[in-house]
């Protein structure tokens, strides 16, 4: 027999004439009817009324604290990322990552119920902790909260203790914690807290030495495990010797050998522990990693710098020169020939992109930049909505298009996509780059989608590719390039539908 | 910087106590900052002369997020410089308190509200139990609690409820308790009743205050007494009181009791009667 999948099964004519039979108990509105409204929706008179709303969000691009919490402790050596909050909580994360990097997530959950929101989650805990060692073995707990934790006022630090105290868990067990209501910030704040929570507890008590001379570079919130790779890369080229803090790659991106390992690579918890005395620190993006960088600022007195996200060119410049400062060593000759390529590249493509009107959503450090990398390939942003992003990201997005000569306008903070449909249906684009979020956007406005960015879960590996550093700029020069010519082929009425390109 | 709070039922005049005292305390020189975690407000008032003080909460939920707040907004400065942030919550009957007392503070620790000070005092409604109300004695913050209560039943009560929190948190974090300020209400006996009190609590009466309706003209004037009457004998009730938690040393765990030592206390000082178990669910004869 064979059995259809979904994108067959509800297209034969028995669904078909089933979904028209439902449509008398749906009450549903007269077609034509639907098609006015949709097409109102489209239009202007909407667009202000869209504007105007309140108390309702549609389609928000980002995700909640934990999440960016998770993502955090996947990144230490044996670290088992641990909720405490209702199983559904850790589902979604663990679905959500699975979808995105294709590889199985392991996180838990103390499985709160109704009963513990009323007498608060201390033995949800403790069970929690002592069944987690048990059955999987970790080299440290990292404890984020979630929702209804938080609004019972459930104090993790004491409820920890109390988990020492009882003999739960053994007095040398690492099991750092970080609060992370879901209803304040975003996952870029989650991930902040959950690092600067691993930090803080790892390296406490511990001596200042004379230093490790080792770099500590914190990536910040990034779906594109290539990153990691590629940042360890050009270190290596450099010959730093460095700490990715924290480090997924291998964890999110392993190899099928056909045996499975719960916890492969990370950061090891030894150097993490260290990081006082590193010789300085990196963070590749700023609005996932501020208290983190504060922490290692303030609390350990040394240098730390936080750089725009080394997407495009100038960027992967200004990563290098800072990596160069501060460890005294050059940057060699290949990397400089792989620079020199990607600006090949991007000469070779221009043409193609100079003066397409392109409109971005995602992470505030990931649209900066994609604004640099789209400046130096010449396209035009001419809408950007960032649903976590503030009023310092706004001024630097629109300081960098100012640069272009844009006016202010176009920078949207606290917006969701429902918000990006009226700009771009309002004031048309060429391009859209974003996450999968937005393909209905795009099958809705005819635009081609550039996928950048988290979550990416209607194609397949792209997260597996840089797109920082030089090799980053000629991917997504790339991958934009390829985008526009396509759409030119499938518009093509036969006339330009060139051979050559 | 020592962090206080004065915990208590509603409407034990817990408010009134602690601004006076710290009144009394800034008067000596001390650097003080009052943060109010009750949702009616209130533990300012006599301080700013206001009727309510723009709260955190409230502001937040006009402005959509806390984040948007900034700390000149919710930070006022009232008599002898005393800094004023009341953190506000949902009307009756919605939402949850105990939260908007978490992210007030959150809030004010963020935004950097907790320098230059000798000392920061909290302000927390009693009768509530929820972690929210627990925020203020988690560790890092209040690191002694002070117990407003009188020789009423309910009050006394609340105090050995408020007791059983501290202990909780006493275990695992460092806070403990100062000692039980009993704010008169004429009860008979009522001074041996809260030393007694005190002392099952494994505390101390830090201080009795007598009843005097010059604090309740002082109210009406929503000013102190410090400040309307200075040199009013229950002023120096107050100063007494302040020099005497400056020099509080004697932190300890406290001991709560059980619901039966608790009455049996009652029992011993007449505050409630030997229940006749013959006539329980026993209807009137008609």
């Amino acid at each position: 027999m064979r059995v259809k999948d979904h994108n067959h099964l509800f297209a034969e004519p028995e669904y078909r004439e089933l979904f028209e039979t439902k449509r008398s108990f749906e009450d549903a509105a007269d077609p034509a009817e639907a098609d006015r409204v949709a097409a109102w929706t489209r239009g202007g008179e909407y667009r202000e009324k869209n504007f105007a709303r309140q108390a309702l969000k549609v389609d928000p691009a980002k995700a909640c604290q934990p999440l960016g919490a998770f993502l955090a402790a996947a990144g230490f050596a044996g670290t088992l990322p641990f909720a405490h909050g209702s199983q559904g909580c850790a589902a979604y994360f663990r679905s959500h990552f699975n979808r995105h990097f294709k590889e199985p997530f392991a996180a838990v959950s103390d499985s709160m119920t109704e009963e513990a929101a009323v007498f608060g989650g201390l033995n949800n805990l403790l069970e929690g902790l002592e069944n987690a060692r048990a059955l999987y073995r970790p080299e440290m707990i990292a404890v984020c909260t979630t929702c209804m934790a938080e609004v019972i006022g459930d104090d993790l630090s004491s409820f920890i203790q109390n988990a020492r105290e009882k003999g739960v868990i053994p007095a040398d067990f690492p099991v750092p914690f970080a609060h992370t209501p879901s209803f304040a910030g975003s996952h870029l704040t989650g991930y902040d807290n959950m690092l600067r929570g691993i930090l803080s507890h790892l390296s406490a008590g511990r001596e200042s030495g004379p230093g490790n001379g080792r770099l500590y570079v914190v990536p910040g919130f990034d779906g594109h495990v290539g990153d990691l790779r590629e940042v360890r890369r050009l270190l290596a080229a450099m010959e730093v010797p460095h700490t990715l803090v924290p480090d997924y790659a291998d964890r999110l991106d392993s190899p099928l050998t056909g045996r499975y390992e719960l916890y492969p690579g990370g950061t090891p918890l030894e150097e993490a522990a260290d990081c006082g005395n590193a010789l300085a620190a990196v963070c590749l993006q700023r609005w996932s990693t501020q208290k983190t960088a504060e922490f290692l600022a303030a609390e350990r007195g040394r240098e730390v710098v936080t750089v725009p996200m080394p997407v495009g060119i100038r960027n992967t410049d200004r990563l290098l020169e800072e990596v160069r400062r501060l460890t005294g060593r050059a940057v060699p000759p290949a990397i400089l020939a792989e620079r020199g390529r990607a600006v090949d590249a991007m000469a070779d493509s221009h043409p193609y992109v100079h003066g397409r009107r392109v409109a971005l959503a995602g992470d505030p450090d990931l649209v900066l930049g994609l604004i640099s990398l789209l400046r130096e390939l010449g396209a035009e942003v001419v809408h950007v909505v960032s649903t976590n992003g503030d009023a310092a990201f706004t001024q630097e997005a629109e300081a960098l298009l100012a640069e272009a000569g844009a006016g202010p306008g176009a920078v949207h903070t606290g917006r969701d996509l429902w918000h990006l449909r009226s700009l771009v249906l309002t004031d048309p684009v060429d391009l859209l780059i974003g996450s999968s979020q937005l393909k209905w956007l795009a099958r809705e406005a005819g635009l081609p989608l550039v996928r950048v960015g988290f979550p990416l879960m209607d194609r397949h590996h792209l997260h597996r590719y840089p797109i920082v550093g030089y090799q980053g700029a000629l991917n997504l020069t790339t991958w934009i390039v390829n985008t526009v010519l396509d759409e030119l082929d499938r518009s093509s009425d036969g006339r330009n539908f060139d051979f050559i390109r | 910087m020592r962090q206080i709070a004065f915990y208590g039922k509603g409407g034990i005049g817990k408010s009134t106590t602690s601004q006076n005292t710290l009144a009394a305390m800034a008067e000596i020189g001390k650097r003080i900052m009052i943060v109010g975690c009750d949702p009616k407000a209130d533990s300012t008032r006599l301080i700013l002369h206001a009727k309510a003080q723009t709260t955190v909460m409230h502001l937040a939920a006009q402005r959509g997020s806390v984040e948007d707040l900034e700390l000149e907004e919710v930070l006022r400065t009232g008599y002898r410089n005393i800094r004023c942030v009341e953190s506000g919550g949902p009307e009756p009957g919605v939402g949850c308190a105990g939260r908007g007392v978490i992210t007030a503070i959150n809030f004010l620790e963020e935004n950097g509200a907790y320098t230059d000070l000798d000392y920061v005092s909290y302000d927390v409604l009693g009768d509530v139990v929820c972690g929210g109300f627990a925020m203020p004695i988690r560790e890092n913050k209040a690191q002694e609690i002070y117990i407003v209560t009188s020789g009423e039943m309910m009050a006394m009560y609340a105090a050995n409820n408020i007791a059983r929190g501290v202990l909780k948190y006493a275990t695992s974090g460092g806070v403990r308790l100062g000692g039980l300020i009993c704010n008169s209400r004429n009860v008979d006996r009522e001074y041996e009743l809260i030393e007694a009190l005190a002392k099952r609590l494994n505390t101390q009466l830090i201080h009795f205050v007598p009843r005097d309706n010059i604090v309740q003209h002082a109210e009406l004037r929503r000013m102190t007494v410090l400040e309307y009457a200075p040199q009013s004998p229950q002023t120096e009730q107050y100063r007494e009181l302040a020099r005497k938690i400056d020099a509080n040393r004697n932190l300890t765990v406290p001991t709560p009791m059980s619901m039966d030592e608790l009455e049996e206390l009652l029992l011993e000082y007449g505050l409630i009667e030997e229940a006749d178990e013959t006539i329980v669910g026993v209807a009137a004869a008609r």
